[in-house]
């Protein structure tokens, strides 16, 4: 269903593995990188591929966080909140999303650019405060910073990615 | 100390195979692929290299458990699922230095006679898993990986396999589920996975740091690798997390037991605000018994100091905490993050954690009542031991620990509905 170049990909991660369902996690991560989330159709696919239950494959996508089963904003912002980041601000930033994009955390904004998530420790720490943007951390956040990464992306750019100029502190 | 494990960081093209050559990288593992597959476990045996994941078992005993004969296929797994809040030491070596790590996976692998090396990275690390990409590539292009490894007649292949979020699939026996594609649920020990473990056959799981340490034991021997330490038990160089209220939070190579006050002072610069004071210290990761500001003193980063000290070494990830923290809400959270993580196997850790939460939560929120103390401390104690994995340990032991040695603090919180620190 995803085309000749799709399967190949795919009969190349199989081959990686010895035995067939060693690929359900690759195999769900490329589906998400394709679509931005895992259909039930997709669950199917990926199950008679590898010759498994349906059943048994949305009981190992629905174990794992950074898997979704349904489609998300056009950006995923996962802000971390664990201890390191909570003890340089991450509370304060999150507040300060919430606020910007008018959501809860597990919401997207009313434009469908960004779905706010909460992180457990994305090891990071060192720079903490910080978020996974998609597929990039984001680092040494501040307000400020937060703010230009957002912008940035609103204007359809983006942002580079990485460490701030200094560690950061956010103050409550 | 001269960097070991770090030496490449912040070299131009420390990631490509190039530069890892010119510096010597790979001729380790031609003089080991011309040894005895049993020297080379015996090298990193009489080494004395611990475990760098948190449990700190020797690495050369544990590939030794491994069988020699070979009906059937055997693996190593390079836990690369770096997890444990505090810790971010794995993803310097991966983003700077792949061909280490991997260098140090086909030794490994070579010892123990495996087929394939597994390197399972946390789903997140995106830009790590594409630069041990890249350096799997080039490995294989130069012959130092696949068939007939730089002509020695052995084969091993490296394959990256990204988690998808989840801390439990660090616990070895969970990661293998997860490779086996399932939910990462961990097994029962024993067996252990050196007589049943990926699909059922002999494996061995090794940290990141722990392997990328042995392509310089084979380089320069094991008494080298000895005589950085303290002791005979506790030896080699060690990356060090720091991170929380410190002035220069980061990754630090030092030596095995290393002063932790010298590691803060020294290497982070101190506090992030030299106006207010240490306040506690979490040494070895989130999971490991919290240490009072006046227990830091004199006290070494190693794992028998440490253990000595009532805590551990863990992932030797410093979380630093300054007068100002409120130890309610700093394990609060905590309680939230093994709350979260629990896969929900056992009843004690399900519920345990479950429990942990609530109840530091209506603390925390002002609803708390006086009695909680001890029943954090019972419930906690009922999470020791009962479980098939070390989570629920890893959940109890920070709880216990805040809730005895700042036990005033969390008496304030009930008493006067507010937090003693704002």
């Amino acid at each position: 269903m995803y085309g000749a170049e799709f399967e190949k990909q795919v009969d190349q991660v199989v081959a990686r593995y010895p035995e067939p369902r060693g690929a359900l996690l690759p195999l769900l991560h490329m589906c998400q990188e394709r679509d931005g989330f895992v259909s039930t159709r997709a669950q199917e696919w990926v199950a008679d591929r590898l010759g498994l239950a349906p059943a048994f494959v949305h009981g190992t996508l629905t174990f794992y966080t950074m898997f979704r089963t349904e489609p998300p904003g056009k950006h995923v912002i996962y802000m971390c909140t664990t201890l390191s980041c909570m003890l340089r601000g991450s509370d304060a930033v999150v507040g300060h999303l919430k606020k910007r994009l008018g959501v809860e955390v597990g919401g997207t904004s009313a434009d469908g650019l960004f779905t706010l998530l909460n992180a457990e420790c994305l090891g990071s720490c060192d720079t903490a405060p910080m978020m996974q943007l998609d597929d990039d951390y984001y680092e040494d956040l501040t307000i400020e910073r937060v703010d230009a990464i957002l912008d940035a992306l609103a204007a359809g750019e983006k942002p580079e990615p990485g460490r701030g100029p200094e560690r950061a502190y956010v103050e409550e | 100390m001269e960097p070991v494990l770090t030496r490449n960081v912040g070299r131009e093209g420390s990631q490509t195979l190039e530069v890892y050559r010119a510096t010597g990288g790979y001729q380790p593992l031609a003089r080991a692929l011309k040894m005895d597959p049993d020297a080379v476990t015996e090298e990193v045996k009489s080494s004395g290299l611990r475990g760098r994941g948190g449990a700190g078992f020797p690495a050369g005993v544990k590939w030794s458990f491994m069988p020699k004969d070979g009906s059937q296929p055997k693996y190593l797994i390079c836990n690369a699922d770096e997890s444990e809040p505090g810790t971010f030491k794995d993803r310097v070596i991966m983003e700077h230095d792949p061909h280490m790590l991997l260098e140090g996976c086909l030794i490994a692998s070579y010892a123990m006679g495996a087929s394939i090396a597994f390197i399972y990275i946390r789903g997140e690390y995106v830009y790590s898993a594409r630069v041990l990409e890249r350096a799997i590539a080039e490995a294989y292009e130069a012959g130092l990986a696949g068939k007939n490894i730089l002509g020695s007649g052995y084969d091993c292949e490296l394959v990256l396999h990204r988690g998808a979020g989840a801390y439990i699939c660090g616990e070895e026996t969970a990661l293998m589920d997860s490779l086996e594609g399932g939910r990462g649920n961990p097994r029962l020990k024993p067996p252990f996975p050196a007589q049943a473990g990926l699909y059922g056959c002999p494996t061995t799981i090794n940290n990141v740091e722990t392997l990328s340490c042995v392509p310089h034991i084979i380089e320069r021997g094991a008494d080298w690798f000895k005589g950085i330490g303290p002791d005979e038990r506790n030896t080699g160089p060690k990356l060090y997390c720091l991170s929380g209220h410190i002035k220069r939070p980061g990754t630090y190579e030092l030596p095995m037991g290393v002063p932790l006050m010298e590691l803060l002072e020294e290497s982070g610069g101190g506090m992030l605000f030299p106006d207010r004071s240490l306040k506690a210290v979490i040494p070895g990761g989130s999971s490991v018994p919290v240490l009072r500001a006046d227990e830091c003193r004199d006290l070494r980063m190693d794992f028998d100091s440490l253990a000595k000290a009532g805590t551990m070494l863990g992932s030797a990830a410093v979380i630093v905490m300054d007068e100002t923290t409120c130890m309610v809400k700093a394990m609060e959270r905590l309680a939230h993050f093994y709350a979260h993580e629990s896969c929900g196997q056992c009843t004690p850790c399900r519920e345990g954690c479950g429990w942990l939460e609530k109840i530091l939560g209506r603390i925390e929120g002002g609803e708390g009542r006086i009695e909680d103390l001890d029943l954090l401390l019972t419930v906690s104690n009922n999470m020791m031991g009962t479980t098939i994995c070390p989570l629920s340990d890893a959940a109890a032991m920070p709880c216990n620990s805040f809730v005895s040695k700042f036990r005033d603090e969390f008496e304030y919180h009930v008493k006067n509905r507010a937090c003693l620190v704002s």
